[in-house]
């Protein structure tokens, strides 16, 4: 029986926009367990960061092209894409292709890169879920560096500086 | 008025020289011209002195220094990247209460996007022209003459050739789908304002007013045999 239970299992389907170094990490991690990743890029020769045994799809093509999300079954009949993740290196084109995925299709779970902080905060407060490696940075960074145990050192000197 | 460009490419600086310029060389209006490219700011500069600030508009520190915030009574974003003159434009109307926003669209692809996103009135320089050769072609026999978006009107012309079905008909008798209304013909060279009673004539060109979408079935209503 559970043979059969695991033939039925159907993958749930997720786009990934953007195949640099973080789209092609996610879509890969994503591929790993389980979901079935359909990769657009607009560079033919970004299908080499996905390795030598890329089992999902790619389409070589712009996100903001309406065929091509259409292409890689963003509104798919019986299995529209459940997931959409965009993280080309354009902080626009991310906000705008995210929106047009939440909004024109309906796409309960878009999760969006924007670089920008002031840019990524604005687009979170209006319903878009957005990640901001930027931000994560900066307090990770900072988190860090309190972390440390500090004493400073008696010999030196706090210099004044004139203003 | 204080008007507030974003790209200071020829779309833009055209428009900043137009607006702060009339013919006897008085400033009509404030305006304030946002170039990201080094190269084009410093040409700007030396024409435009202070009115031109150097930056990203799609950086909120940069709209913030040009005076987004006071706001502007109107934003242009005529960037040449249409990505960028979405976003500046939802970040003007959403977080800064611009009260008008007028975009560039560079691809007539992404109109789509621009609507989706309620951004309007948008101009984009290829569908103008391809109406216009539209207009000149004869097979359309249905043109697209204004868009009235926000509206969700459409004015088009309609050509009745002699062999049209409608032809010596009255408009009163004409099947004409609901939502769409004649308004006014063009016959020899003169336009008239149609009634129910005005009866349509081989070679008139019939304006009407419609929803977008409803082509066809005027279409079918004036043309098909």
């Amino acid at each position: 029986m559970s043979a059969s239970h695991s033939a039925t299992l159907i993958s749930v389907k997720a786009i990934v926009i953007g195949c640099g170094r973080v789209g092609s990490s996610v879509a890969k991690q994503l591929q790993r367990t389980g979901w079935d990743v359909t990769v657009i890029d607009e560079r033919e020769e970004a299908l080499a960061r996905l390795g030598d045994h890329w089992a999902g799809s790619y389409i070589v093509g712009h996100g903001m092209d309406v065929d091509v999300l259409r292409e890689a079954g963003i509104d798919d009949k019986d299995d529209p894409a459940a997931a959409v993740v965009v993280a080309t290196d354009g902080d626009n084109t991310n906000i705008v292709i995210g929106q047009v995925a939440q909004k024109r299709f309906d796409v309960n779970c878009v999760v969006v890169r924007i670089l920008d902080p002031a840019r990524a905060e604005f687009y979170a407060a209006r319903g878009l879920r957005t990640i901001c490696p930027t931000s994560n940075a900066i307090s990770v960074l900072t988190d860090a560096v309190r972390a440390c145990e500090f004493r400073p050192p008696e010999n030196i000197q706090r210099v004044k500086v004139a203003g | 008025m204080y008007i507030l460009i974003a790209g200071g490419g020829k779309v833009g600086a055209n428009l900043a020289r137009v607006l702060l310029q009339d013919r006897q060389g008085h400033s009509r209006h404030e305006v304030t011209l946002i170039e990201q490219r080094r190269d084009r700011f410093d040409k700007l500069e030396a024409e435009f002195d202070h009115q031109v600030q150097h930056g990203d508009a799609t950086e909120l520190h940069i709209l913030e220094r040009a005076g987004i915030a006071r706001p502007p009574d109107i934003l242009v974003a005529a960037t040449g990247d249409d990505e960028d003159n979405m976003v500046i434009c939802q970040i003007a109307r959403e977080k800064y209460g611009v009260a008008k926003v007028i975009a560039r669209v560079n691809d007539p692809r992404n109109q789509a996007h621009f609507d989706l996103l309620g951004i309007s009135p948008t101009v984009c320089a290829t569908s103008n022209i391809m109406a216009l050769i539209e207009h000149e072609v004869p097979e359309h026999d249905l043109i697209h003459l204004l868009e009235l978006r926000k509206e969700n009107l459409e004015i088009v012309e309609v050509q009745i050739d002699k062999d049209a079905p409608c032809a010596g008909k009255s408009i009163d008798r004409l099947r004409l789908p609901e939502d769409v209304k004649v308004i006014s013909v063009m016959r020899g060279g003169q336009a008239q304002n149609v009634v129910g009673s005005t009866e349509l004539r081989p070679g008139d060109q019939v304006l009407a007013i419609l929803q977008p979408g409803k082509e066809d079935e005027l279409r079918r209503a004036l043309l098909k045999r």
